[in-house]
Parts: C-alpha cells; structure tokens; sequence
C-alpha cells in the first residue's frame, strides 16, 4: 500500500487569506494581551497609583484652596495635567511596556507566541498597541479625576480648548515613552533592567541632562525629551512663551538664556523619539533569539 | 509538483566558536511519525527551533510545505503545530481563552472555535479544567495546554520537541495515543525524544543527531534491521531461580540462540537470529521444558543499543 501523503499547502496565498492581513493579527493580538493585563496585578497597581496622585492633588487643592489655581483654569490644568500627566506616563510606560518583550523571553511565554504563524513585527506591534491602549485608559482616569474638580471649581468653565490639545500633546509623549521602553524591554532580557531604565530616564535622568545641556553647554537642548514635554503644561500658557528668552544681567545673577520649545518643535521631538526607539527596537527584536 | 513537508537544507548553527549544528540536510514527507533522537546538546532542539523561526540558521534554510521559514514566516508556520520548549502561557488566561487566540490568530473560522477547542481540550483531557486560570497549572498541565494549542488548528505538520516533558506516565500514555491517531488522519509528527520506548511505540522513521551532526535516518525496521544485524532479542522470566546447567542444556543448546545473559536468577536475554520463526520456536520449547516460564518478551532495548552504539562510536 502506498503512504498517504499530506497534501502541500503549497497556495501561499491561501494561506496568507487565511490567517488575515498583519495588521489584523496585530489587533487580534493586542486584544489578548489587553486582556491579560486587564486581569493581572499591573492594572491594579496603575490604577491605584492614579487614584493616590488623583487623591492627594484633590485633597491638597480642597484644603489649601490655593487662589492662583482655583481662580483660573487654564492656571489649575497647567499645574495639575501639565504636571501630573508626564508622571502618569512613565508609571503606565513602565508597568505595561517594561517587560512586554523582555517578559517574553524572562518568562518563557515568547515560545507559546513564536510558534504561531505571526511575523514578528505584528507580535511587536500587537504588544506595543496593547501597552497603548492600557496606557491611555490610565492617562484617561486621570483626566476624568482632574475634569471632576474642575467641574467643582469652575462648573461650565471646566473645559477650556488648551486642555485637548494638551490631551493630544500628552498621547503624543507616551506614544515617545512606550517606544523608548520598548526598546529598553527587546535590549534587556530580564524585566527589572527594562523597567529600571526607563524609570530612571524619564523620571529624572532626562531632566538632569537637560539642565548639564542648559546651564554648562549653553545650547538649546533640542533632542532631549524632558525639554520636549514641557509643551503639555506650556499649551495652558497665555500668551505662549517665547522661544529663546534672555534675561538681564544684575549684580547678583549673570544674564540668562531660557529656551522653550514651540508646540511644534516639542512634537517634532517627541515623534522623533517614537520613531528612532520603535525602529531600533523592533530591529533588535527582530535579530533576537529565542535560544 | 509537490514539495517536502519538512525539509532542511545545509542547516548550520554556530554560537560563537561552538558548532551546534552542522550541515544538517533532512527531507521528511508523508503521514507518519519521524523520531528524532540524540543526547543532551545534540542539536535537535537547535534545529526545530531553526525549523520554527525561534533561532536564526548561520548558513541553510528550512522549508515547511515548500515555503521558506526564513523569509515567510506566517506562510510556512500557517500549516504547522509546533510546541517547543515547553513553553509558559500568559497566566491569567484560562485554557480556553488561550487556545481561543491560537485560533484566532491562525485565522480559523469563528464558528469553529468552540467544537475545535472543545475536542483538542478533550483530547488531552483538560475539559473540565477549560475555565481555570492557566497560572494555577502544574507543569503537566500547561504541557497538556501546549500540545493542545498545537492541534487546535487541526495541523497537517507537528513540530513536537520532546512533547512529554513534565508529564505523568498516563500523560506520556496520552501523547502516545494522540500522536497515532494523527498518523491515522495522515498527519506528519516531527517529534524529539529521550524516551526510546515511546518512540519505538509510535515512531515510523527515526533521525539521529550527535555532535550537530546526522548519523542515520531511516524506517525504524530498516535500522533495527542495518545495526542489529538481523539478531533479535528477548526477555523471559520464570516462577524458581535457574540453575546455570538449566541455561545451558534447555535454552542454549536450542536452535538459532546465540547466546543467553542472565539478568538475575529469574531473568535471562536471549539472542537469537531467524526472526520471528525461531522466537516461536523459542518460547513453544521454552515454556514445555518445565522451568517455569512466566513471561517472555520483546525486549525494549534493541534502539536503546543501536542508539548507545551510534553515539559511543561518535564520541
């Protein structure tokens, strides 16, 4: 009797059909993924860290009543989203991105993904876009805690344009974020080293280097994205700063360049981090080996 | 024309100075079920995770159905079940709703999911585990999770690596009937294995690597046939303790056994050539000589000393 043989799928298209374009599998798997973090301890963590920001500016305002900031909207988002939002982003980077791809590799789940017929850059596409959506539902709660205060303090006046653009500004700055702590996450294998870099660049590393920059090379510290984010509490700015201004010598104190960065330049810079950081990161991801 | 379900061509890996894989050329088609064997460090995981796109070949290139892994990953692993290393699955799934995404992502159609994933989880019985976090699992039932998700698109290609790994003996059991009832739907299994009795038990071929290098592959009759040289062997126990003049009258002297080992004061090997005339020549003669047979059977071991032969000789 002759073997029976299997029939070759030799039909790549068919195949191809089959399993969907890429960006559909990337969606597709973002939704698992989504999935795993809506059930696991990070959203708990992000969204009680949120709750604790949210609580003690809420309770810090309530009580000292500050006048500079319950008098003016544009004054009390300026300070409190143009503040708070750059830290809720790091957290939210962190907690979902930091060990997205090193998680992979450190846990041992990449070989459950690598068997599937993906390509890789929709397996890194699929976690990043996941990482996105959870990050953004944390930005999102902030907001919603910022506006109900708002609505307490200015009723009908709590919702000034500045504050959308802001919004924008801010998703602008995590899309940056998430990609450098991708990067991070396909450069370490281990999840701790990942998520300790990026805590520690954005957190203070970047603010520090732009101040070296500043004050001793005394250039405009255009590549660096501490300066870049600045845009989201500066859109509250009326008028906006000007972009290079330079104070007076006294006997005291030394004249003084500051520069500022224009809404444009802030998001031409912090695009520029999402594209170089995604890019090189999915290029590391993509030469890695599950070994 | 058709093309080979698994082929590797010129496969090489090197880490650093380290050769792990050397020229490793294999063409497998057909519906059966293909042992891959060698020890620790061989290469055999190194070459089904080539096979599979986890690591990257430094020269050679593997084919699934026709279709470069290298350079169309989602096209060439579309047709394939592959389960290596026995890997983790994201702990708040449950069962279900893992399988429910390797289906999902290989695209098979959504009426279908839940007979699909109903069967295979039946299949390596976890039905009634199917909404339990995955997290809670022993090692052995993640494994379970595993080969079930590498049949859950219903797979013409297995790409197994040591599937038993963590398993009790009724899960190895398990395995074993599942891999002859794919061979049944004329399925291709590539499977590694420490385990010789299992891949004696379901194996049709059997390819053996050492140093990164291929020793043999070939029908397993064919091998045992090449490296034994037509001698067969087996195992007999008896009710009393033999005498050594017992062993040397009745079961010596008969004819076509060239040679006995005792095992222990109940247990003797017999070597014998003329297949399986002179066996039944054997036991009929062995079992009215009155020594008190009690069991007599194929001994498991004849792979096992092809396979200690082969890498000895490549050591």
């Amino acid at each position: 009797m002759a073997a029976p043989t299997v029939t070759p799928e030799l039909d790549s298209a068919g195949a191809a059909r089959r399993l969907g374009p890429t960006y559909a599998q990337v969606v597709k798997l973002s939704r698992y993924q989504i999935r795993d973090y809506l059930r696991s301890y990070r959203y708990i963590l992000m969204f009680g860290l949120v709750t604790i920001i949210g609580s003690i500016l809420t309770l810090a305002v309530g009580y000292y009543r500050p006048a500079s900031l319950i008098s003016d909207p544009l004054a009390f988002y300026g300070t409190l989203w143009g503040g708070g939002s750059v830290v809720v982003i790091v957290f939210a980077a962190v907690i979902f991105g930091g060990d997205a791809i090193a998680g992979e590799f450190q846990n041992k789940t990449g070989y459950f993904l690598m068997g599937l017929p993906l390509r890789r850059e929709a397996i890194y596409a699929g976690k990043y876009l996941a990482a996105l959506v959870a990050s953004l539902t944390a930005l999102a709660f902030y907001l919603v805690i910022l506006v109900a205060n708002g609505l307490y303090y200015f009723g009908g006046s709590a919702f000034p344009w500045q504050l959308g653009e802001s919004v924008v500004l801010a998703i602008v700055y995590l899309l940056a974020v998430l990609g450098a702590t991708f990067l991070f996450s396909s450069l370490f294998k281990t999840s701790t080293y990942a998520t300790l870099v990026v805590a520690v660049l954005f957190l203070f590393g970047f603010s520090i280097l732009q101040a070296l920059v500043t004050d001793l090379a005394k250039i405009e510290p255009w590549f660096i994205i501490s300066y870049a984010d600045s845009i989201i509490g500066n859109a509250f700015l009326n008028p906006y700063p000007a972009h290079i201004t330079v104070t007076t010598a006294t006997r005291f104190m030394p004249s003084e360049t500051v520069y500022t960065p224009t809404v444009a330049e802030g998001v031409v810079i912090m695009l520029g981090y999402f594209a170089v950081t995604t890019l090189a990161g999915l290029g590391l991801f993509e030469r890695e080996e599950f070994t | 024309m058709t093309a080979a379900a698994i082929e590797v061509q010129h496969l090489t890996k090197r880490f650093g100075s380290f050769t792990a894989l050397d020229d490793l050329s294999l063409k497998i088609e057909g519906a059966k079920c293909v042992g891959f064997l060698g020890p620790n460090g061989a290469g055999k995981t190194t070459t089904l995770k080539m096979v599979t796109d986890m690591i990257f070949p430094t020269k050679g290139e593997c084919f699934l159905n026709g279709v470069s892994v290298q350079s169309n990953r989602k096209v060439a692993l579309s047709a394939a079940g592959v389960l290596i290393e026995s890997p983790e699955i994201y702990p708040s799934l449950t069962p279900y709703e893992a399988l429910e995404m390797v289906a999902d992502v290989r695209g098979v159609p959504r009426a279908e999911w839940k007979g699909r994933i109903d069967e295979v989880l039946a299949e390596v019985k976890m039905s009634d585990w199917a909404d339990k976090k995955v997290g809670r699992f022993s090692k052995g039932m993640k494994q379970r999770i595993n080969i079930a998700a590498a049949l859950v698109h219903d797979p013409q290609i297995l790409i197994l690596d040591e599937p038993a790994t963590g398993l009790d003996p009724r899960g190895m059991a398990e395995v074993r009937t599942i891999v002859r009832g794919l061979k049944k739907r004329n399925r291709l299994i590539f499977m590694s294995s420490h385990i010789l009795a299992e891949v004696t038990d379901v194996c049709d071929e059997v390819a053996l690597i050492d140093h990164g290098k291929l020793r043999f592959y070939d029908t397993l009759p064919n091998i045992l046939s090449r490296f034994s040289a037509g001698q067969s062997t087996i195992d007999a126990a008896f009710s009393r303790p033999l005498a050594p003049a017992d062993v040397t009258a009745q079961i010596t002297s008969l004819p076509g056994v060239e040679g006995v080992e005792t095992l222990d004061p109940r247990r003797v090997r017999i070597k014998f050539s003329g297949g399986l005339a002179t066996q039944e020549n054997v036991l009929k003669a062995l079992a009215g000589s009155g020594l008190g047979l009690v069991a007599f059977n194929e001994t498991s071991s004849a792979l096992e000393e092809i396979y200690l032969s082969q890498i000895e000789r490549g050591d």
